[in-house]
């Protein structure tokens, strides 16, 4: 999967969890960048992550990743496994 | 909303939880005053509450919530606090899982230690319960427990008594036995929640490590649905009919064609058994008050044939109501409840075949369309549904079947009569009238909460209420119970008002419809007017508000002899009537 296709869809769960259609992530998109981003949507993000990509998110990653970035780097790892 | 029916897909709820909330809104499904909803938890409870919003909004109830800090639940109800006295809450919900029994049993332990760890974790809870009784008088809902996420002693962790699971399932028992005994109590089953949806995947522990939900997030919306339908049962949202199909629903084939005699029921076949199970189902669920209806495109005497096998579970006489027709099955469903005195929106509309179900769907809003697959989860899916879930068993729901039946024969006497005061007369109709009393306190709940149409405030009170008003000597009430040849039909109307100097202001007149036009009315405001004139009283007031569903009522005050005083913008409807030269109205029940 190229990071264009994962964007993709990420984007389509990001405007799910917080219903806004106007939402474009890009690398440096952080939490401070979405207003209704908070500790427990993030909950909701790491489930519909997981699901959408068919990947389960470890412990250590949930709460370390700096930005969308780096999510899109462990999905792309952790789609080609 | 569809996508909130079951079987719905607990991952899309809460990743669409803000799309469905907003739709939910616009669509002013829930109007009303908002049930408040205390959430104290002993794990994080954020998505509980978002999840269950969503169920309520849905069966018609919106809410506010408050929620305890984390794991603040216990503090939260023995300490003052004034924020949650401030919220006045409705309901409270107690959300303790597994994660919070503190006083496990250690393999070292003896009977007596484990004994004495059984009864603290107990009278933790139970003290929490008085208190919170004491001090709120709301509606109470404590989680049982699931079962252990893993139990080091196997099998027999079931049966040792320092087992895990022997524990759970013991301190199962107790609460189920303080839930049984006490009134405004009730058990959500997270037990049979998180068996049905799986343990495992329920008590997936990564939710507690990273986020401290004891529930996995996937698994909370299966939680959140099974407390709002026990919610909307204590609320009154339960359906009160199934209204069926006959071919390939209620037996395999079809009867026009097959007859009779080929049709698949009884115990010959796999498919004919699996039919018969769906009957029993349905039979169990007769047994206690649902009413079973039949709506089918066949010729009459053709499909009740079906019923005339001695193989058959279900016989005619077990449906209050058929339309065996050809007629647009949405049509037939309306006229059934304008006929059985209920709104559309108590049936819940059971059909294997999709065009049909699309159409109730689409024609009848606010009945509930089950999607079926094949027979062998017919019961299934109306169970898990919820739809018929009680909040209790009470006498009257048992006995409520044989009323309907005793209705029918009603209503073919009153035909016999070219005269309906004849008919009224013939009834032998005897009341009883008189103050709350303790035996029928929480069948009068169930009526503020259920009653609809004819409902002239439609203010909901609890039971505690109902005591309360019950010992107030600022207050007059009433309940009327009507018995006549044909049976008993219970306690069917509640009317209750505040004395203020020398006015009595009613804020409560209800009446059961199954007993309309049946001079009851009458004989309530003769009582009224009698208990309001032995307290000084010289003018009762009365109110009407309207809602979507009491427009039945809209004139039954200028009908009952007041005059209105004023209406309002919003339609609501003040009236008066001068008591001091009242005539008695009722001509027909004679009182006991």
């Amino acid at each position: 999967m190229t990071r264009d296709e994962i964007y993709e869809k990420l984007n389509a769960v990001f405007r799910d969890i917080f219903d806004d259609d106007t939402i474009t992530v890009t690398d440096s998109t952080t939490a401070a960048d979405i207003e209704a981003w908070d500790s427990l949507e993030h909950v909701s993000l790491m489930m519909a992550i997981g699901t959408e990509f068919g990947i389960k998110i470890p412990l250590n990653k949930v709460n370390s990743m700096q930005n969308v970035g780096e999510m899109v780097d462990f999905i792309a790892e952790a789609v080609l496994k | 909303m569809r996508e909130l029916e079951f079987p719905f897909n607990g991952e899309y709820i809460v990743t669409k939880k803000r799309a469905i909330k907003r739709q939910l809104l616009e669509s002013g499904a829930a109007t009303g005053t908002p049930k408040k909803i205390a959430i104290l938890g002993g794990s994080t409870t954020s998505h509980i509450k978002d999840c269950l919003e969503l169920f309520l909004l849905d069966k018609g109830i919106p809410c506010e919530f408050y929620e305890s800090e984390y794991n603040r639940y216990y503090e939260d109800l023995m300490f003052d606090n004034p924020e949650l006295k401030e919220f006045a809450p409705d309901v409270i919900f107690i959300h303790t899982t597994f994660r919070n029994i503190k006083n496990l049993p250690a393999i070292s332990d003896s009977k007596e230690d484990v004994a004495a760890k059984l009864d603290a974790e107990y009278k933790k809870f139970e003290t929490l319960w008085a208190k919170a009784k004491s001090l709120y008088g709301c509606v109470l809902i404590q989680n049982n427990f699931e079962l252990p996420y893993v139990r080091s002693l196997g099998s027999i962790d079931a049966t040792e008594y320092r087992g895990y699971v022997r524990f759970v399932n013991d301190l199962n028992a107790k609460f189920a036995d303080y839930a049984e005994a006490n009134e405004g109590f009730w058990i959500n089953d997270i037990n049979y929640a998180s068996a049905c949806f799986g343990l495992d995947k329920w008590a997936e522990p990564s939710y507690w490590q990273l986020y401290k939900y004891a529930v996995a997030l996937p698994a909370i919306p299966h939680m959140a649905f099974e407390l709002s339908n026990l919610i909307g049962s204590i609320f009154g949202k339960t359906k009160k009919v199934v209204c069926l199909d006959l071919d390939n629903t209620l037996w395999g084939g079809v009867i026009g064609d097959d007859g009779p005699e080929r049709i698949e029921i009884g115990q010959e076949t796999a498919l004919a058994e699996t039919y018969s199970e769906f009957q029993e189902y349905l039979k169990t669920l007769a047994a206690r008050g649902i009413l079973l209806t039949i709506n089918s495109k066949n010729e009459e005497d053709v499909a009740l044939k079906g019923f005339e096998r001695p193989d058959s579970v279900l016989r005619k006489e077990d449906f209050v109501n058929r339309k065996i027709n050809w007629n647009p099955k949405s049509e037939n469903l309306v006229k059934m409840a304008g006929e059985l005195n209920l709104l559309p929106e108590s049936f819940v509309f059971v059909d294997d075949n999709p065009a049909e179900r699309e159409i109730v769907r689409q024609q009848v809003k606010g009945c509930r369309v089950p999607e079926l697959t094949t027979p062998e989860t017919y019961a299934y899916m109306i169970d898990r549904s919820g739809y018929f879930n009680p909040a209790a068993v009470s006498d009257d729901d048992l006995k409520r079947v044989g009323m309907y039946k005793e209705n029918a024969k009603r209503l073919e006497l009153e035909e016999s009569f070219a005269d309906y005061g004849e008919y009224l007369n013939s009834l032998e109709m005897e009341g009883e009238i008189g103050p709350f009393k303790d035996i029928y306190f929480s069948r009068i709940a169930q009526l503020t909460n259920k009653s609809n149409q004819f409902n002239l405030t439609t203010k909901r009170f609890s039971e505690n209420d109902i005591i309360n008003m019950a010992s107030d000597g600022n207050r007059i009430t009433l309940y009327g119970k009507l018995v006549d040849k044909f049976g008993d039909n219970g306690v069917v109307s509640v009317v209750e008002g505040e004395i203020k100097g020398d006015v009595l202001d009613i804020e409560l007149w209800l009446m059961s419809c199954r007993v309309l036009k049946r001079d009851m009315e009458y004989a309530m405001l003769d009582k009224l007017v009698e208990a309001a004139k032995a307290k000084g009283i010289k003018t009762l007031k009365g109110n009407f508000y309207p809602t979507a569903k009491n427009k039945m009522v809209r004139e039954f005050y200028d009908t009952m002899g007041f005059t209105l005083t004023e209406e309002d913008g919003e339609g609501n409807r003040y009236y008066t009537l001068d008591i001091s030269e009242y005539k008695k109205q009722n001509n027909y029940i004679r009182m006991v």
